[in-house]
């Protein structure tokens, strides 16, 4: 097997994990981070290699719900950013769902233009606020109709 | 695991007992090393989605072997999880020698815990009809929690094993390395006889058998390959070719397995590790961290 | 992690606002004085862009070279819960850089490129993480003081000009919240533990208390950048007010922990409320930040050595044909 990572290791501060714990010399060697390793071996330059493509992450939380947006990544394909992205971005809340999109499948308007979303003129017909009282508004209808019924109806 | 009659405990002979816990405990070291081996690349990983994904799926791991610790402390005598873990000498160890093997470079990895991840999920899927009720729950939570696993290897070896003869070769040569090894995941646990006879487990044959058919289905969508043959079992005629392979074939692996482990029969690669994973913990036995 | 308004700038981003624009200007600091968010596609003063992209790259590189001292002690956390926590937590330190390489890159710069500057040292990191991680003691001084720091210094960050910056603050302070719960539990446990944790403990303490003291950076009377930092809300608050942030917070908790505070001239004004502490070595942060820390040449050639290393995957990954449909 290659990449042994305690190849490297100084011998002379090795475990003798066979004695008993209360005699030994406990020592703390970060192994795993070959520090001394990369500080003799570690390429001057190092060769920069490729991006995977940004895609952005959708997510979810339930069965019903929309979609939002959670976040980026950088992926090689659609099923790896997929794959990437539920312990990037739905390792701890609830998730049933995940869409990716490339990056560059989204349009987007223009900040500059946001004034045009703004209404300067009333609008509120389009909005049940709009459309207040009623009920008081049908019951004196009613009344002014049952007046005028008791008046004696069509002349 | 054909029995309905659930197996009780309480009047089980001792046996039977012993054999129960020393499965558990197999489970609990295979899954607590695979996690620990697998941690040992966080914050180092090839690229910072991998990284975080590779954390997840060791702590996954982790959380695995402190389910089974917790059955044995509750059901099987043994102490507190923690000192099960980081209270006990190299030879008390049961776990399969794959799982002690030193991280090697990012292909080992990904190898390692794809045969794992495989033999874990057949392992998790055929206990869920375990006779002993708290090993099927258990089997079946954590089966779940493979699914990912299994996504996330696939993902990786089917690319890399078909994007050209650098990460093709790093994977094949990981793949050489470690396969012996993994047959050791099917070494028979003491006992493990008593076991299948009253339904608690799969013989480890049965799984094993499994696992080589599924390890080789991946391995051929990935370009790679691993020492299993199809041999015809008595009465059936084998073609060597695993798509046209007679109902009675079987597979079997061509080299020996890499066993010991469940003996407590280690390299020193675990010594080493158990002196990390432990040394801070036992450096003041009166303390609680 | 860190505000490094002292740092030496990078390289200018290719920009396309790099001559002046009066009535931009003019339109840009009215959308910063209303409390308006800057968006991406937005036109906005080339020393912005430089400014924002250098501070999140350097935030970037702090969660990502941060990983490295904890990391180192995974493999030694002493009980289940430990080694769990610790993992999730480095885990989401290297979230945190993904967090934040996404919002620098927003303002036009490339994730490789970002890095490479990281591993040719001409982006700088955090200082904090140039110092060594001695014993496990170390790991709660982190959790506890540098992430207690960090969570002052971003959620003010959070309250920031740049949208992107300010949605990536606002993720990872949320976050946070769990690092700075775990690292207290760890340090609770130490500093109420046996005489070895006690001990362990405050040695650690000892030494994080003057980087910790450097975290925010130098006093404002000598700060260059602060002024127009402030102004265009890329920084809401200065060095100090984000040092005393931390000390009126953490302070107490040090004392009712029985922690020895290495100021001795640590003391409170009885008019402000604000902390008086000795002024930490800044000609041993500048050291640091030039490279001359303990640990900057080894931490960055770990660093070094796993991208060269893990080169194979990327490329292989990027040049990958799609899967034939499995069979």
């Amino acid at each position: 097997m290659y990449g042994d990572p305690t190849a490297d290791a100084d011998p002379s501060v090795a475990f003798g994990h066979d004695m008993p714990f209360y005699t030994r010399d406990w020592h703390f060697d970060p192994y795993h981070q070959r520090l001394t390793v990369a500080r003799r071996g570690a390429p001057d330059a190092v060769h920069f290699d490729t991006e995977w493509g940004n895609w952005e992450v959708f997510i979810q939380e339930k069965r019903g719900e929309h979609h939002t947006h959670a976040g980026t990544l950088h992926a090689p394909d659609a099923e790896m950013a997929i794959m990437l992205a539920k312990e990037n971005y739905a390792r701890r809340g609830p998730c049933v769902n995940i869409w990716v999109v490339p990056e560059d499948a989204i349009a987007a308007s223009a900040y500059e233009d946001a004034d045009m979303f703004e209404h300067t003129t009333d609008k509120m017909y389009r909005d049940p606020a709009g459309f207040q009282g009623l009920r008081k508004k049908a019951q004196a209808g009613k009344e002014r109709v049952g007046d005028e019924a008791a008046a004696g109806g069509n002349p | 695991m054909t029995t309905t009659t659930p197996f009780d405990l309480a009047s089980a002979p001792a046996d039977a007992r012993a054999a129960l816990d020393a499965y558990v405990l197999a489970l609990a070291d295979d899954a607590l090393l695979q996690g620990h081996r697998d941690s040992e690349w966080t914050g180092l990983g090839p690229i910072l989605e991998e990284d975080i994904a590779f954390s997840s799926m060791a702590q996954d791991e982790i959380g695995h072997a402190l389910v089974w610790y917790t059955l044995r402390a509750e059901h099987l005598g043994a102490p507190t999880p923690d000192e099960q873990a980081f209270r006990r000498d190299a030879a008390g160890w049961r776990n399969a020698r794959l799982v002690e093997l030193p991280r090697g470079d990012y292909a080992t990895s990904l190898i390692r815990r794809t045969l794992f991840d495989i033999a874990k999920a057949i392992q998790y899927d055929a206990l869920r009809h375990s006779a002993w009720p708290p090993l099927a729950v258990a089997a079946g939570k954590l089966r779940q929690e493979k699914k990912y696993h299994l996504l996330h290897n696939q993902a990786y070896v089917r690319r890399l094993g078909t994007a050209g003869a650098d990460s093709h070769d790093r994977l094949q040569s990981a793949l050489d390395a470690l396969f012996p090894a993994a047959l050791g995941l099917f070494e028979p646990t003491a006992g493990e006889a008593a076991l299948t006879a009253l339904g608690v487990v799969t013989p480890s044959a049965a799984l094993s058998a499994v696992w080589l058919g599924a390890v080789r289905a991946l391995l051929a969508q990935s370009g790679l390959s691993a020492p299993i043959a199809t041999v015809a079992a008595v009465g059936g005629e084998g073609d060597g070719a695993g798509a046209g392979a007679g109902a009675g074939d079987v597979l079997r692996t061509t080299v020996a397995p890499d066993v010991g482990g469940r003996r407590g029969e280690h390299t020193d690669d675990l010594g080493a590790m158990l002196d990390a994973m432990q040394s801070l913990h036992r450096s003041d036995p009166e303390a609680t961290w | 992690m860190v505000m490094m308004s002292e740092l030496p700038l990078g390289p200018l981003p290719d920009v396309p606002e790099a001559t002046s624009d009066p009535e931009a200007l003019i339109a840009f600091e009215g959308r910063i004085a209303r409390g308006e968010r800057i968006e991406p596609g937005d036109w906005m003063p080339a020393d912005y862009r430089r400014q924002l992209t250098r501070l999140i790259q350097q935030h970037a590189n702090s969660e990502l070279m941060g990983a490295l001292p904890e990391g180192m002690w995974i493999p030694f956390a002493p009980s289940f819960k430990r080694k769990l926590a610790l993992i999730a937590k480095v885990q989401d330190e290297v979230g945190h850089a993904l967090y934040l390489y996404r919002a620098a890159e927003t303002l036009g710069k490339p994730r490789t490129q970002m890095i490479e500057e990281l591993l040719n040292g001409t982006s700088k990191y955090s200082n904090v993480f140039n110092y060594p991680a001695e014993t496990w003691g170390d790991i709660a001084m982190i959790g506890w003081l540098i992430d207690g720091a960090a969570v002052v210094n971003q959620t003010i960050m959070a309250t920031g000009s740049y949208g992107p910056y300010a949605r990536a603050l606002k993720r990872i302070t949320y976050e946070e919240a769990f690092h700075l719960k775990q690292g207290y539990d760890v340090t609770v446990a130490l500093a109420t533990g046996t005489q070895l944790q006690r001990d362990m403990a405050q040695e650690a303490f000892n030494r994080w208390w003057w980087p910790t003291m450097m975290f925010f950076g130098p006093p404002d009377k000598q700060s260059v950048h602060t002024g127009i930092l402030h102004r265009w809300g890329v920084k809401p608050k200065s060095n100090d007010e984000q040092r005393q942030e931390f000390l009126r917070k953490f302070v107490p908790k040090m004392i009712e922990l029985g922690f020895d505070i290495p100021d001795k001239d640590l003391r409170k004004d009885p008019q402000t409320g604000d902390w008086i502490i000795t002024q930490p070595d800044w000609d041993e942060f500048k050291r640091v930040i030039n490279g001359d820390g303990p640990m900057n040449k080894e931490r960055l050639a770990l660093r070094r050595l796993i991208y060269d290393e893990s080169s194979w995957l990327r490329t292989a990954l990027d040049r990958h044909v799609p899967l034939p449909a499995a069979a």
